[in-house]
């Protein structure tokens, strides 16, 4: 979250409202660890990452239905293990979780 | 100031730091903030949930973890206490200092070595006792560049060193060699390597018996030659070589090529 904190910075400076997904774990093979986090802001600028490029486009659609009020913070699966996987894969084959909730803490 | 605020000033200066997040269970979203020496800021949304995790939080932020843990709602922990109750899971990110690598010897090998594990995240120390070679306008990459002997420098911040941390000597001279050979085997560094030809490391492993080293515990720890047999020439690419090394060390993986392996990349 180091690399996210000017850009979270100017945008709570500038009143933009702004999500923030962290990765929570990972099982199997996993580009990032735990702490690898990425935001969102209202307008859809990003920052960060969380997977090598796999997820990235998933976590924006979600972080903005966060921010339009159309989910809860909770958690996000990318990945096959469970029967609530996403279409969305890893190309590794892992399975990652995100928390997602927005940054107004 | 906001807990956010709090979290980044703490992150940014690279003191260590912990956040705890429900992001499961009853009170999703809340955040306790854990701070060494310090009181928490915020609340998960019980006293006594807060209390467990905030100790718990502490000792996953001295092993540097990261991680989920799962708790009742009053932060019991034991298999009996959560049968029957609903559960709440904490992600608890933890913001170490950096890992150290101290580098002995300002040598050609040294600046890139002290590039390359500022990459990795290293903060680098060089230390050398030849004052016209240690300088920092030769390591402007160096977060500190010291002139003096080893021995000083281990007995004044030796006990900072843990299994992150990196002892890297690269001086090929036994009256540097060895005392700094001496003072990291009396640490709990994670890696000590050590420069030279195997005809060196040789004569080494006689002046370090002179020097009253010679359990195997000890010399077990030595990467001696230093580095991963790359076929390594320049600098930079010897240092390549040594942070491979140090990576493979700390993950117990063998550095052989993955293309020969087979199951998970990142098990």
């Amino acid at each position: 979250m180091k690399e996210l904190l000017d850009d979270l910075d100017r945008w709570r400076s500038a009143g933009t409202r702004v999500a923030l997904a962290r990765v929570v774990d990972v099982e199997g093979s996993g580009p990032r660890g735990p702490g690898a986090a990425m935001a969102v802001s209202l307008k859809g600028e990003v920052v960060g990452s969380v997977s090598g490029g796999c997820v990235e486009g998933a976590v924006v659609t979600e972080a903005l239905s966060l921010l339009h009020g159309e989910r809860e913070a909770g958690m996000v699966t990318f990945g096959y293990s469970d029967d609530e996987a996403f279409a969305v894969g890893l190309t590794c084959g892992g399975t990652i979780r995100l928390f997602i909730e927005e940054f107004n803490w | 100031m906001t807990l956010s605020n709090n979290l980044a000033a703490r992150v940014r200066s690279g003191d260590p730091v912990a956040l705890a997040t429900v992001i499961e269970g009853e009170g999703v979203g809340n955040h306790l903030l854990i701070i060494p020496g310090a009181d928490a800021q915020g609340s998960l949304g019980d006293p006594d949930l807060d209390r467990v995790v905030h100790r718990d939080g502490l000792a996953e932020l001295e092993a540097g973890r990261s991680g989920i843990r799962t708790y009742g709602p009053q932060g019991q922990t034991t298999p009996e206490d959560l049968e029957g109750t609903p559960t709440v899971r904490v992600f608890v990110e933890s913001w170490a200092p950096p890992p150290q690598m101290w580098i002995f010897g300002a040598v050609d090998f040294t600046a890139a070595l002290a590039r390359v594990a500022k990459i990795l995240g290293y903060r680098v120390l060089v230390c050398d006792a030849r004052e016209i070679f240690a300088t920092g306008r030769r390591f402007p990459m160096a977060d500190e560049v010291r002139v003096t002997w080893p021995t000083p420098v281990f007995d004044e911040r030796g006990e900072t060193l843990g299994p992150r941390d990196a002892v890297c000597i690269l001086t090929h001279d036994p009256k540097f060699d060895i005392p700094a050979i001496a003072g990291a085997l009396a640490t709990r560094v994670g890696y000590i390597g050590v420069m030279g030809s195997r005809t060196t490391h040789e004569r080494r492993l006689e002046r370090l018996a002179e020097a009253g080293i010679a359990e195997s515990q000890d010399l077990d720890r030595l990467m001696s030659p230093i580095g991963l047999d790359l076929g390594a020439r320049t600098p930079e690419e010897t240092a390549i070589s040594i942070c491979s090394e140090i990576i493979a060390n700390r993950t117990g993986r063998t550095a052989s090529q993955l293309r020969g392996g087979s199951g998970p990349i990142h098990p």
